[in-house]
């Protein structure tokens, strides 16, 4: 610090707070932006959902009868019990990415063109997986019944089966999902320790024993990562059931995002307010489970 | 670097020049069908339009049906063209509700429209005004594969007891009797509206729709029982709602499935599946309740003037234009439908001259459950159609909630 040599420093405010303010700088565009499309939406929105509104007309204050209408709506939990369904299989992209990652994570001729096979789902659009998946299911041309048939069973409707569907959908959604976690864990992978590899394996660990005492642990901020990704991104499941199901067969593999959707602003509902009742509740069930993750982080790096 | 500045602004300017500029002579319609028929349609008659009408300079724009569904909410409020496509009964309630259509009773007034367009006035008319004018219809009703009919000794069924028979035959041939693919639910709502119709009549289509009655109400309840009989036989179409509807044209075009209840539009899609006119022919829906009043679906198609438009004067010109009588005939052979305009003549396909034969003599015209019900209420209906088609034993637990979200819906 050759501060008090340059005459003109100490006289500017800016030149005395340089390191307070230049990061403040740099950030003011992104806190703009954050403020005006995601900050200044989420009050807007809870905001709305006390409002009776189709859009054009006068919105009409209605309190909390949004709310009472949600408790008291089947179709509202028939979304949240598919939600909660997305989350918990939803996960299972975590364990599987990881295990892929592990296989492919060897040299061998050509593994980068494997490695990028497998990475391809993730790359398509999920409209098109959602396609892709939806042709497959489909009960009269669709390979699965081509499947079925040629071991002479029935085929199945799974799209149209209220009690599969929604599985059939979580199914098309991990294809891409478990691709993601496998590039993250790729990338852990590459930057696992050789010397503490060597060292465990001199110490006679092998097998499961090693990649759970000495290689998970090194993965963890690629653990917490998918972690986080795959929770929002079964939260937030929405193009995979608008593209394949619409919600259908009647609601039955609806999930939150869908269904304020379909309220808001779909060609038979302009319900804004309850629309935005359902995004608050939404948007709760993400803080709960965003602030516990964060609060965890926050815990493992005062921990280290 | 000065002159690219200097080109840049003029650019500029340019733009806003152009985009901004609207003479009082401009005329912008707005359209909605990119089909290639209709899309032609619209075509010739905004050429025959600027012909007639010279000092008028007409921007006309078409766009994708469901964009322009999403689009007319935004557009009407911020940027509203003079004319617009869109749909009667209770499509077009929201928004004459909320000031944004302009009512054009005067345009009905001045051409003798009440007589000519008689047969859609209702569905136009909001609080004794009318707000639109429209320029198609298509019937609805039983297209057929006749080929398998003939060949199985069979005849167009006048009555519920002939349709079940024929149900049983196609049945017992394994030939899927009706073909249907509910996944876009509206079709569902289609067999609905029939049952309902031939069981009830037309002052019930309409006050079920108004939510003057309940769905819980003896007289919906036999429309199910009706249904139930069809649904629990297994005359509809497996899977049917991982299908739209043009997938259920495919078992209907290889014979594997006989009937089909459709609107107008699907001729279209058996031709492209490969029938010919012989193989395919049409028949209203039969009687059930004997002495009930024959009502028919008839979903018309109509333009609007946004209160927003700026040319207003020219926009009512276009609205009476497309209701003549010649304008009407030409356009609807172009795009295989029905004109309203009571003066216009038919074109001579078959499925037209059919239709037109089954509209004339029809009791009463209803607009299609999901344009009849208020919006949302029809979107909870359709999915307890579905749910109905393929779970029978719920109906109860269905009415009931349909009961519940009528209830919300028309307080």
């Amino acid at each position: 610090m050759r501060r008090s040599n340059h005459p003109n420093y100490s006289t500017h405010i800016f030149g005395k707070n340089k390191l307070v303010i230049s990061p403040w700088l740099f950030l003011i565009p992104g806190i703009i932006f954050f403020l005006i499309y995601v900050i200044v939406p989420i009050f807007q929105s809870i905001w709305v959902s006390f409002y009776e509104w189709d859009g054009l007309g006068q919105a009409e204050w209605v309190g909390l009868a949004n709310y009472v209408e949600l408790l008291d709506d089947e179709y509202f939990y028939t979304s949240l019990k598919n939600n909660f369904i997305w989350l918990v299989l939803y996960l299972l992209a975590v364990p599987l990415g990881l295990f892929i990652a592990l296989f492919l994570n060897q040299v061998v001729f050509g593994i980068r063109f494997y490695k990028s096979l497998f990475f391809f789902p993730f790359v398509i659009s999920q409209v098109v997986v959602g396609l892709i998946f939806s042709w497959f299911y489909n009960p009269n041309f669709g390979l699965l019944s081509q499947i079925f048939t040629s071991l002479g069973l029935e085929p199945i409707a799974i799209l149209s089966d209220e009690n599969l569907v929604t599985y059939g959908i979580i199914f098309a959604g991990l294809w891409p999902q478990v691709a993601y976690c496998m590039i993250l864990y790729l990338t852990g992978l590459s930057n696992v320790s050789q010397d503490l590899m060597e060292a465990a394996r001199l110490d006679g660990a092998k097998g499961w024993r090693m990649l759970w005492y000495v290689v998970l642990p090194q993965l963890r901020p690629a653990t917490f990562i998918s972690v986080v990704v795959t929770i929002i991104g079964a939260l937030r499941s929405f193009d995979m059931v608008a593209i394949m199901t619409e919600g259908g067969p009647y609601g039955s593999s609806n999930v939150l995002a869908y269904y304020m959707f379909e309220t808001a602003l779909s060609e038979y509902g302009f319900r804004l307010g309850y629309g935005s009742a359902i995004a608050t509740v939404l948007f709760f069930i993400m803080l709960i489970y965003i602030t516990y993750f964060l609060w965890r982080l926050y815990k493992n790096e005062k921990e280290a | 670097m000065y002159n690219y500045i200097k080109v840049t602004v003029l650019g500029f300017l340019s733009v806003l020049f152009l985009s901004t500029a609207s003479f009082s002579a401009d005329l912008v319609i707005t359209f909605d069908d990119l089909n290639p028929g209709p899309k032609a349609a619209f075509e010739n008659a905004i050429a025959q339009f600027q012909k007639e009408n010279p000092d008028i300079n007409v921007i006309a724009n078409n766009g994708d049906r469901e964009e322009h569904k999403a689009a007319i909410r935004n557009f009407l409020i911020a940027d509203a063209p003079d004319v617009t496509s869109w749909y009667p009964g209770n499509r077009m309630r929201p928004f004459v509700k909320a000031g944004l259509f302009e009512d054009v009773s005067d345009v009905w007034d001045a051409n003798g429209f009440h007589e000519d367009l008689a047969a859609v006035k209702p569905t136009m008319t909001i609080a004794g005004r009318q707000w639109g004018v429209p320029y198609s219809y298509y019937q609805w009703g039983v297209y057929y594969r006749k080929d398998i009919f003939d060949k199985l000794g069979l005849f167009e069924p006048n009555t519920w007891v002939q349709f079940k028979y024929i149900c049983d035959t196609l049945k017992k041939n394994d030939i899927t009797p009706i073909t249907i693919g509910t996944k876009y639910l509206w079709t569902a709502a289609g067999v609905f509206d029939y049952i309902n119709l031939r069981t009830n009549g037309y002052k019930v289509h309409n006050d079920l729709t108004a939510g003057k009655i309940k769905y819980t109400d003896p007289r919906i309840k036999k429309t199910f029982e009706y249904w139930a009989e069809l649904v629990n036989a297994g005359y509809f179409l497996e899977n049917h709602a991982s299908m739209s509807w043009q997938d259920a044209v495919v078992p209907f075009a290889n014979g594997e499935a006989a009937m089909y209840v459709m609107g107008n539009f699907s001729v279209d899609a058996y031709k492209n599946a490969g029938l010919t006119y012989d193989q395919i022919d049409f028949f209203p829906f039969p009687e059930i309740t004997k002495g009930v009043p024959r009502a028919e679906e008839a979903p018309a198609d109509a333009f609007f003037i946004p209160t927003n438009a700026k040319n207003k004067s020219d926009a009512k010109k276009w609205l009476a234009f497309v209701a003549r009588a010649d304008v009407q005939t030409e356009w609807n052979k172009t795009i295989g439908q029905l004109p309203i305009n009571s003066k216009a003549s038919v074109s001579d396909d078959k499925f037209i001259q059919q239709g037109f034969e089954t509209l004339n003599t029809a009791a009463g015209l209803a607009q299609f459950y999901d344009r009849d019900a208020v919006a949302e209420m029809a979107a909870a209906g359709m999915e307890g159609f579905q749910e109905f088609m393929m779970k029978p034993d719920r109906l109860d637990k269905i009415l009931k909630r349909l009961d519940k979200i009528q209830a919300k819906v028309y307080k």
